[in-house]
């Protein structure tokens, strides 16, 4: 990690903290971990830890989605299917109460067992699931409910009938419809954010990550079989692309960092999901007030912001 | 390299199989026909649109060959020849990716994998957004983003038409979550274009995978591919091996896109540049 780069982290944590990331719980604590975070940072940026924030992302135990809307949404209503073909389990959908007023909550979905895990296609989502999501961003919109999404999958499944149903365009269109949006939007990535299957649900005006998020173009077993054509070496490819919550903040890709408890989110649910509700409660408040036309504009001016070239 | 014979380099025979397991991997000379063996000299392939006169099948074709074959003879102007890949990663995986860009700049010429200009197609004005396979994979990174980002805005600004060429492994890994958001950024620039008006033609060439498929090059207002040109948002590989399904023959191929309503139409090479001119004065009629 070059001294710069350590600067700019630097900065932005400092910039953070001064538009009150978390408003409403205690700062300093927030503040420490941040500084922590950045120590660790300074300290260790070894493929060892990258990869324990890769096991944490996959942890078994970790909250999914549904977990933290039994935690943070009342009266929550799932609404299901696409309106064309089939009900994608492998990403929910859903109206629910949040700070006492109504939200549109989409999310990536895993189990936990066997049986579970295969209801929900370890969080790949097929084409419907996109559709899905896009039909109630639209309902969403048309009734002026914030939206929040929850991004946890490895990536979009990848199968010879998904392929058949438009896995690409799904994905497409579900960025361009995103972007569209007229009502305030945040993202968080609470596990994994694999690839397309991800950022098709996370074009938001706030984007975040969880303390022990993974977010990247490709998993680590993917990159290490096609660059080092050997899937083993996932730790090196890890470590290559920094896909933790740190560097991606640092790269101007996320706009904050969402503390866990102590030793990550599965240690305790209750406390991890009343961290990402004061969050999200946050950044929402910032947001409500701004005109659509000026949530759009802003947030197609930061997405069309990134990237470094020379 | 080390494994190809000079057995493979000179067969020209029209018989010739590739069924022998022991062919499998081998790497064919580029000039030779996968699909019915035939062999040609560069100059007869480039005569030929690069399409086997013996069979139909589409040769992979470069950039700018590409812009020749569609544009009218001497009107294309390039612009943004100066965008050069960064690596805010400092990635290095077998090789640093520094290194990478710069071989693949000394072996393709070119900055990146994507060329953009201005051009006219039987005399109507274009802008052209071309990417070129032989640039890492045509890798979708920061500066192929950048540039088509930016003819999405200039063609915003002037009301030209865009017609963009697709043929891209996906996104390039060694930008790590940076490519990825060339994805979103470049849906956003194509929004702009949609607001003013204006329109954008996809084409899509072999391959188009991965971020490609699932940003602009799914979202023009036609989608057009060339004949057997692969298609899908993963590959068949990562499909076999992820699922154990057996894939059909025709998986991801624009053909079966065709019948599954992705795109609009299938296009061989010599019918291209016309087909783009009947859409361009489609388009332009609007009033």
């Amino acid at each position: 990690m070059t001294t710069e780069a350590e600067l700019g982290l630097r900065d932005r944590l400092a910039k953070l903290s001064g538009v009150k990331l978390l408003r409403g719980t205690k700062l300093s604590a927030e503040l420490e971990r941040l500084q922590r975070q950045l120590e660790r940072l300074r300290a260790d940026t070894s493929d060892e830890e990258i990869w324990k924030r890769v096991e944490l992302a996959r942890h078994q135990e970790r909250p999914y989605t549904l977990d933290y809307v039994a935690r943070i949404l009342d009266d929550f209503f799932e609404l299901h299917g696409d309106r064309g073909r089939l009900d994608d389990q492998a990403l929910v959908a859903g109206l629910g109460r949040l700070d006492g007023r109504t939200v549109a909550l989409i999310g990536h979905q895993k189990g936990r067992d066997i049986k579970e895990r295969t209801k929900r296609n370890f969080g790949m989502a097929y084409p419907e699931g996109y559709r899905k999501a896009m039909r109630v961003m639209e309902m969403a919109d048309r009734h002026g409910f914030p939206l929040v999404t929850l991004v946890d999958t490895p990536g979009a499944y990848p199968g010879v009938a998904a392929e058949q149903h438009g896995q690409g365009g799904a994905i497409a269109r579900s960025q361009a419809v995103m972007i569209r949006l007229g009502v305030p939007t945040v993202s968080v990535v609470i596990g994994e954010g694999g690839s397309g299957g991800a950022v098709a649900v996370a074009v938001a005006d706030r984007v975040l990550m969880q303390e022990n998020a993974i977010y990247s173009v490709i998993s680590p077993e993917g990159c290490a079989a096609i660059l080092w054509r050997d899937a083993s070496q996932a730790k090196k490819a890890a470590a290559a692309f920094k896909p933790d919550a740190a560097h991606c903040l640092e790269l101007g890709v996320i706009d904050g960092i969402v503390p866990e408890p102590e030793g990550g989110a599965h240690t305790d649910h209750d406390a991890a999901a009343a961290l990402l509700r004061e969050a999200v409660v946050s950044h929402l408040d910032e947001l409500l007030d701004v005109p659509s036309d000026d949530l759009r504009r802003a947030r197609r001016a930061k997405f069309r912001a990134m990237g470094v070239f020379a | 390299m080390a494994h190809m014979s000079a057995t493979d380099r000179i067969d020209v025979s029209i018989e010739h199989k590739r069924s022998t397991p022991d062919d499998q991997g081998a790497k064919e000379h580029p000039n030779t026909c996968p699909g019915c063996g035939s062999h040609y000299r560069d100059d007869e392939l480039a005569q030929h649109l690069r399409v086997c006169p013996q069979c139909g099948h589409h040769f992979p074709v470069r950039g700018l060959e590409r812009i020749a074959q569609l544009a009218d003879e001497g009107s294309f102007v390039e612009d943004q020849t100066g965008l050069r890949s960064a690596d805010p990663l400092q990635f290095f995986d077998l090789r640093p990716y520094v290194e990478r860009l710069a071989e693949a700049e000394v072996s393709t010429g070119l900055g990146d994998a994507m060329i953009t200009g201005t051009a006219a197609i039987e005399g109507l004005g274009c802008r052209l957004a071309v990417m070129d396979f032989s640039f890492m994979g045509g890798s979708m990174g920061s500066v192929v983003g950048e540039k088509f980002s930016r003819s999405c805005e200039a063609s915003a600004g002037d009301g030209t038409p865009l017609v963009s060429v697709s043929a891209s492994g996906g996104a390039r890994m060694q930008e790590g979550i940076l490519a990825l958001m060339q994805l979103p950024k470049t849906i956003c620039a194509l929004e702009e274009l949609h607001d003013a008006g204006g329109v954008l033609i996809s084409v899509i060439a072999h391959p188009t995978t991965g971020g490609l498929l699932a940003s602009f090059a799914s979202l023009g207002d036609v989608l057009l591919a060339e004949p057997g040109a692969l298609m899908s948002f993963a590959g068949p590989r990562v499909v076999a091996q992820t699922t154990r399904e057996k894939l059909p023959d025709d998986f991801g191929l624009s053909e079966s896109n065709l019948r599954f309503g992705h795109i609009d139409a299938i296009v061989p090479r010599p019918e291209l540049r016309p087909t783009l001119a009947r859409l361009l004065r489609l388009f332009g009629d609007a009033g």
